[in-house]
């Protein structure tokens, strides 16, 4: 007789949520790395507020956007990491052999990490709102930057649970930490798109769904209720979300036969 | 010769593993290039900053920035390989069987040197390749390449030092993270003089700043304060040696 899904879900959530809080290791550098080089960045690149067409006189608020993203791509590796882990140790095995169900381990996974992305927001927006930034959006802006952060580690830590069943190896989950580290840096988080004058990286810079993602935070904190950045953030976080449930699902079926 | 026999073994071992494992040779290519790559062409609007004054362009800028980092962390890449040989007991086999253990120290860093020469080459080939304005002359540019291979040399000491005293391999982020910080607290996207606020300040006591500014200097063929960065750097290679021969001397203690 199997327990309600609910309670399956939340049993493995809290586990989930528990595993990360213990380990140090996991907690904090996503929550300590993107902050401090965004301090580090805020500081080396404040020049280029003196550029004409650049968007706000606060190098620190425009790049506040960027560690909601950086933080989510730990997320990414944090699922993908505890999850194969699961699978190497052989906790995974033995899970299949309870009545738990598959969607449950994956929702349960999953929302551990959107747990873990609301608290790393409430952090960066704290430490943004100490160390002055106004965000343009206000306290409803604020609201919808937590709704969007729990939307995208949605995304990222299905994105995560996908590369853990597929490859069921936590080695290659963090050998692919600097791919997605490219997207990261090969997009708008250090110069608004329009301000980019080399062609090629503005090309590549334009087709990174990263960059809409970034600007589509940054839009709440330095411009308002900018609808067209945040039709786009949006849309890409919920088609990535979708996109990476349905991988991640399939990718847990194909596992399940196999176990 | 005894020593020579050591430098030469440990040497070949590391630099062949580095080469022949593409998990230990790609990051230490790719990184450079990616972070030449990211800065050079996303940031490239920084040199119309009102003050910014660096004659050979942006690319040239930050060319001297990547080869600075990917020497540093060439030699703590190299460090990561001295915990890992220290964790898997093979140190201690080293140890017994060599006739010199000043040598081991000597050989690994010899690795990191050549290992970074390749990380140079490639990274020079493709900063020439996109069209990097090269203003100094054969002099100035030895300067440069050899005011980065102290760098290394620093890196791979520090990270040595930690790697012998911990002997593990979960020491990595104690060795990179210090590296990390003190390449970002410099001028790294502008001069010094356009940095504002606690960023000029703690830039202004950083030594890697005077690195920076002479390399770019030298690269422009316009360099200044020379001697206090090959001081700066060649004090700090002195310290870290001490640091790394100690380290030595704490592995051995350990048995």
């Amino acid at each position: 007789m199997s327990s309600p899904l609910l309670t399956q879900v939340g049993a493995l959530a809290q586990r989930s949520i528990m595993r990360t809080a213990r380990q140090p290791a996991s907690a904090i550098p996503p929550l300590i790395f993107p902050v401090a080089l965004l301090l580090m960045n805020s500081g080396g690149l404040k020049a280029s507020t003196e550029l004409p067409g650049f968007p706000t006189d606060s190098f620190f608020a425009f790049a506040l956007a960027v560690p909601f993203i950086q933080g989510a791509l730990f997320s990414t590796m944090n699922a993908g990491t505890d999850l194969a882990r699961d699978i190497q140790t052989g906790f995974f095995s033995r899970l299949s052999l309870t009545p738990v169900r598959g969607s449950a381990l994956l929702a349960g996974q999953i929302t551990g990490i959107v747990v873990l992305g609301i608290v790393q927001a409430v952090f960066y927006i704290s430490v943004g709102l100490l160390l002055g930034v106004r965000f343009a959006s206000g306290p409803a802006g604020i609201a919808l930057l937590l709704v969007y952060a729990a939307l995208v580690a949605v995304g990222f830590g299905a994105l995560g649970s996908f590369l853990a069943l597929r490859t069921g190896s936590g080695e290659s989950i963090q050998g692919l930490f600097p791919v997605l580290f490219v997207f990261l840096f090969i997009s708008s988080m250090n110069t608004p798109r329009d301000l980019i004058a080399v062609p090629w990286f503005h090309f590549l810079a334009s087709i990174n769904p990263v960059s809409y993602l970034i600007e589509c935070v940054r839009s709440l904190i330095i411009t308002g209720w900018d609808a067209r950045a945040l039709a786009l953030g949006f849309s890409i976080a919920i088609v990535l979300a979708i996109l990476a449930l349905i991988a991640a699902s399939w990718a847990l079926s194909r596992r399940m036969e196999r176990t | 010769m005894r020593l020579w026999g050591v430098v030469s073994g440990v040497a070949w071992r590391t630099l062949k593993n580095v080469i022949t494992t593409p998990s230990l040779l790609l990051p230490s290519l790719m990184f450079p290039l990616f972070f030449f790559v990211a800065f050079a062409g996303g940031l490239s609007q920084v040199q119309n900053v009102p003050g910014f004054d660096y004659p050979n362009g942006y690319t040239a800028f930050q060319f001297v920035f990547v080869l600075l980092q990917s020497a540093a962390f060439g030699g703590v890449f190299t460090g990561f390989g001295v915990a890992r040989d220290f964790e898997g007991g093979f140190a201690r086999r080293l140890m017994l069987a060599s006739p010199n253990r000043t040598g081991i120290v000597i050989g690994y860093g010899l690795a990191a040197i050549l290992r970074w020469c390749i990380t140079a080459t490639l990274l020079t080939v493709i900063a020439l390749a996109s069209g990097m304005k090269v203003g100094g002359g054969p002099v100035d540019l030895i300067g440069l390449y050899t005011l980065a291979l102290i760098i290394n040399i620093c890196g791979f000491f520090w990270s040595a030092g930690i790697a012998m005293r911990l002997r593990t391999l979960q020491a990595g982020p104690l060795m990179q993270m210090p590296v990390f910080l003190l390449l970002f607290l410099a001028p790294v996207y502008v001069p010094l003089a356009l940095l504002g606020g606690a960023m000029h300040a703690v830039a202004k006591f950083n030594p890697i700043t005077y690195a920076l500014g002479t390399g770019r200097g030298l690269l422009a063929g316009d360099a200044t304060q020379v001697g206090l960065s090959f001081g700066l750097a060649l004090a700090l290679a002195l310290v870290f040696s001490v640091w790394a021969l100690r380290g030595l001397r704490s592995a051995e203690a350990a048995g």
